[in-house]
Formats: structure tokens, sequence, C-alpha cells
């Protein structure tokens, strides 16, 4: 099997966690390989862009330099994979711009001189991980793989805005309504519900810089998969994980709602699907639970230990401790 | 381009400082943005979800650049409040880069010091720093700087999600640094320079 370049992005090591888990968990079955780019840098994600132009680029373009090193080294490799959509975004992003304006190109590659590298635009293939697995492994490989099919597992495929947009390379079967998500799922034998907001945003930062407006898109999003009958989402980025999953409970009491949606990462369906356990798949990290929604495919997720939230103990005042009379008497009885 | 300005000058229709404002945004924006091509259908703004939260819709805002508006544009809250989706940038049927003509507007306003509202700016400022100091982000710290800064009211509400964050794993308390930051630092520097005299 061909191997790829990965560059897994910052949060597959932190919140989404559980990506990274089942995505290791499912390269076995799919006989998959990558080989991680070695010392790999944060992206930028939609912050670094905004303050400043060539520092932003320079800083994707060293993943870019390092990655084409690497694949030299690797027999016909060219293909660098990132699992987060926003990775993929400023990874093809920076690709491109660097060829379309060749001033930008000029500039980014003299500042990665000042590092000792060199990239030339359009030397690398960008792809997504759901791109990989829908076009290269295919979904006839993902069939067979599938040991326990989701039957009844009511879910909507969500994909997110930047995977889809803005494309500069035209992968996707449409911008607004992609249908890899639909067709992977359909695959593994859940029951897909078609939903009209899949390319729809999650709201992004917003969650960090104007929450207010970032709850509303949150509540369209889990408001419909909810009055579609969803029993789950599913999705292909941390960050429409994050902000679907851990800000649902900020959301509900804005709205003054009770949504309880969870929201899952594709690939650790497609874990379950090739019959492996949800603890392997990272299944549990997520803090609106799918216990009940898989419980309805017969999937039982062990109950993890939660350990209550930390209360302080109410002390008062820092005084020195009063003794008490009993305390008093048994220290003197000591004596 | 440069041509018609001059046209457009001589006939009275512009002051040329007024026509330079959308060349320079269009020139300080990543690939080759299309700006000057914009036919104001409004396209953008009735794909955007978050347009009636905006001062200014992006054709407006547009228009305004064409027309000179530097402090009016640089003052919107239209930049700030673009969630990238990319939803205008394939419906625009003159293809113009919107969301990178965004991000220009944001780093312009930055640097003239005229947004009004200093969350956004300083959250991504606060997510820059981070990397800077350690080549990936940090969620923990970003987060703890960012919510005592500009929602502490918010901290008590976000407690059963940070601290399910943290028992889960999915947020550590010390960053990750990576191993050559000195070569990134170097980049880094190196980019800036480039950046001020470009």
């Amino acid at each position: 099997m061909n191997k790829y370049l990965l560059f897994p992005g910052c949060s597959m090591e932190s919140s989404a966690k559980a990506y990274m888990e089942s995505l290791n968990a499912i390269m076995g079955p799919l006989d998959l390989h990558f080989a991680e780019i070695d010392d790999w840098n944060c992206c930028g994600a939609t912050e670094y862009l905004g303050i400043n132009l060539i520092p932003a680029y320079s800083l994707i373009a060293r993943n870019l330099a390092l990655a084409a090193q690497q694949a030299k080294q690797m027999d016909g490799t060219r293909t660098v994979v990132a699992p987060c959509s926003a990775c993929y975004l400023n990874l093809a992003k920076a690709d491109y711009y660097m060829q379309e304006r060749p001033s930008l190109g000029v500039k980014v590659n003299e500042a990665l001189d000042a590092g000792g590298l060199q990239y030339e635009a359009g030397a690398l293939d960008v792809r997504h991980l759901i791109d990989i697995l829908v076009y290269d492994v295919g979904l006839e490989t993902i069939r067979n793989a599938v040991m326990r099919p989701l039957t009844g597992l009511k879910v909507v495929p969500y994909m997110g805005c930047m995977l889809p947009r803005p494309d500069y390379q035209h992968r996707w079967s449409d911008h607004e309504h992609p249908t890899e998500l639909d067709d992977l799922l359909r695959a593994l034998g859940a029951d897909v519900i078609d939903y009209p907001l899949t390319t729809s945003c999650c709201g992004g930062h917003m969650t960090q810089i104007g929450p207010e407006t970032a709850f509303e898109l949150i509540r369209r999003l889990v408001a419909d998969a909810d009055e579609r009958g969803a029993y789950l989402m599913a999705t292909v980025c941390p960050m429409c994980q994050m902000n679907i999953d851990a800000y649902q409970n900020e959301m509900n009491h804005f709205f003054g709602t009770e949504y309880h949606m969870p929201i899952l990462f594709f690939t650790q369906l497609m874990g379950l699907a090739f019959g492996l356990a949800p603890d392997e798949l990272g299944i549990g990290a997520e803090l609106v639970s799918s216990r009940n929604a898989l419980a309805n495919i017969g999937v039982e997720v062990p109950v993890t230990q939660e350990p209550a939230a930390p209360r302080k103990k109410y002390e008062g005042l820092p005084m020195p401790p009063r003794l008490l009379k009993g305390q008093r008497r048994e220290k003197e009885a000591v004596k | 381009m440069p041509q018609m300005t001059d046209e457009r000058v001589r006939a009275g229709l512009a002051r040329e400082e007024d026509l330079s404002l959308l060349h320079e945004v269009s020139m300080k924006t990543a690939g080759v943005s299309h700006l000057e091509m914009c036919i104001q259908c409004g396209t953008c703004g009735g794909s955007c979800p978050v347009a009636m939260e905006m001062d200014h819709t992006p054709r407006m805002l547009f228009a305004m650049l064409r027309a000179g508006m530097r402090e009016e544009v640089l003052r919107s809250n239209t930049p700030w409040l673009c969630v990238s989706c990319y939803h205008c940038v394939v419906r625009c049927p003159q293809e113009v880069h919107i969301a990178d003509v965004m991000y220009t507007l944001k780093g312009m306003a930055i640097k003239a010091k005229l947004y009004r509202d200093s969350t956004a700016p300083d959250f991504s400022q606060t997510f820059v720093d981070m990397v800077e100091s350690y080549g990936r982000s940090y969620e923990f710290g970003l987060a703890s700087r960012h919510y005592l800064k500009h929602f502490p009211l918010r901290l008590p509400g976000m407690i059963p999600m940070g601290f399910g964050m943290i028992t889960k794993s999915r947020m550590a308390i010390t960053p990750r640094k990576i191993k050559h930051m000195d070569q990134l630092t170097a980049i880094l520097k190196r980019a800036k320079q480039l950046e001020l005299t470009s």
C-alpha cells in the first residue's frame, strides 16, 4: 500500500485525541501507512493569517518544506495527509497561493532560507484524510473490512466548511453538498440521514471571541440534526467536534434548550464497524456522551468512573484552626 | 488597472489616494485577490451566516474600499466576524478571494489600531504568541489568558467544560515544544523583516 506523509496538527494530540486514537486503530484493518512529518509545527489556524501575511505563510511553508524533504527519502510519495480541516486548508492554501502569486513564493522561500529550508510550490499534494479513504482506499475495501455493520444507527454526516471550500484542487464532489461522508457512512451500514446543513459553519473561532454568534451557529446544526431524528453527528474536523461537543452545554444554557446531540469522528464509527471496541477508539472522551446513541445498535460503552468536580472546602477566613473541646482533652490525654 | 485609475482621476470621479486603498488591500492579500473585479451583486452578504451581525456586508465593505473610506473600513466589525466558512468565496461570480481579503483587513486594522473591540485581535495575538514560543498551539495557556481578560464572567459556567477537557486528557496543562524551535524562530524573524519591506 502507498505510503503517505501525515501532518497531524495540534488538535490531534489534545482536544481531538480520540480522532488520532481511532485513526491509529483503523489503519491496520485497511493496511494504511503514514509517516509523520518530523518536527512539524502549528499551521497557524485562522489566527496567524489575520495578523501578518509573510510570517503566516512562512509558518505553514516550513511544514511543506520539511514534508518535501522527507518525501525525497520515501520512494514515490508526494502526498501530505491532514486529518484536520483547518490544517488541510492552510497547507493547501499556502501551496496554491505560492504558485498563483509567485512574488509570495519568493518571499516565503527567502524566509525559509533563514532556517536552511526551501519549498518549491506544487511539489506536494495536500489531501484530507477522508479524501484518501474514499478515493484511494476506496469504499469497496472499506465495505469488505466491516465486521459489525452500523445498521440502524441514525447519523447525520457533518462535513463542515473548510474541507469542501474553497477547494483549490477540485477534489470534492460539490462545494456545498458533498456526498463523500454520506457514502462512507453508508458503506459502514449506518442509516445516513440527509443533512442539508452538512457544510454550514460550526462557528470556528467565534466560540472564543463572540460566543453569542457561535451559539446560534451551533444551535442551528444541533437543532436540525435533532429534528431529523439523528442519534448522533459524524464529523471530519477537530474544530467542528470541539465546538459542537464542548460548547453544547453552554449553548443550551444560553437558549434554555436541552439538546443532547453527541458528535463523533467518522474514524471512530469506522472502528466500531470494523469490530473494534469503543475504548480502543477514544469513545467516551466526548463531553456530550454517545453512550445512549450507541446503545441503540447494541454497542456498550463502558462507564468511565468520572471524578467529581473538585469542591474547595469552605474554611472561612484564614485563621488558626479552632480546637474543639474533645480535641483538647485528647491532646492532654496524650501528654 | 493603473490606466483605468488615471482616467478616473482625470475625469474627477475619484482622487488618486482614494483609489489607492483598493489597490493596497488587493496587493496585500495572498494570491490574486480579484478584488477589483467585484460587480456589487451581493451574493457574498446573502451567503454569509453572520451577515446580520456585521456593520457592513462584504459587498458594502468592498464598495467602501473603492470609495477610499479607509477609516470606516478598518473600524468595521465585518472582518472580525468573518468565520472563514468560504460560502461567499465559492459563490462569488467574480472569484474574489473574499475570506483572504478579510484577513488582510484584520491585519491592516491591527497595524492602524482601528478596531473597536479588542477581543478578537487579542485572541489572534495570544494564539500567535503561543505558536511563536512553542511552535505548537497551547490551548490551556491560550484559553486561560484569553478568558481571564475578556470573559471573566463566563468562567464559572465553563468550569464543567474545562474540567471535562482536562480529566478526559483533551487539554494538556503544559505546552509541547517542537525540536527545532530555533529554526522556526529564525524563519519567522526573517519573514517579519520581509513583511515590513513589502
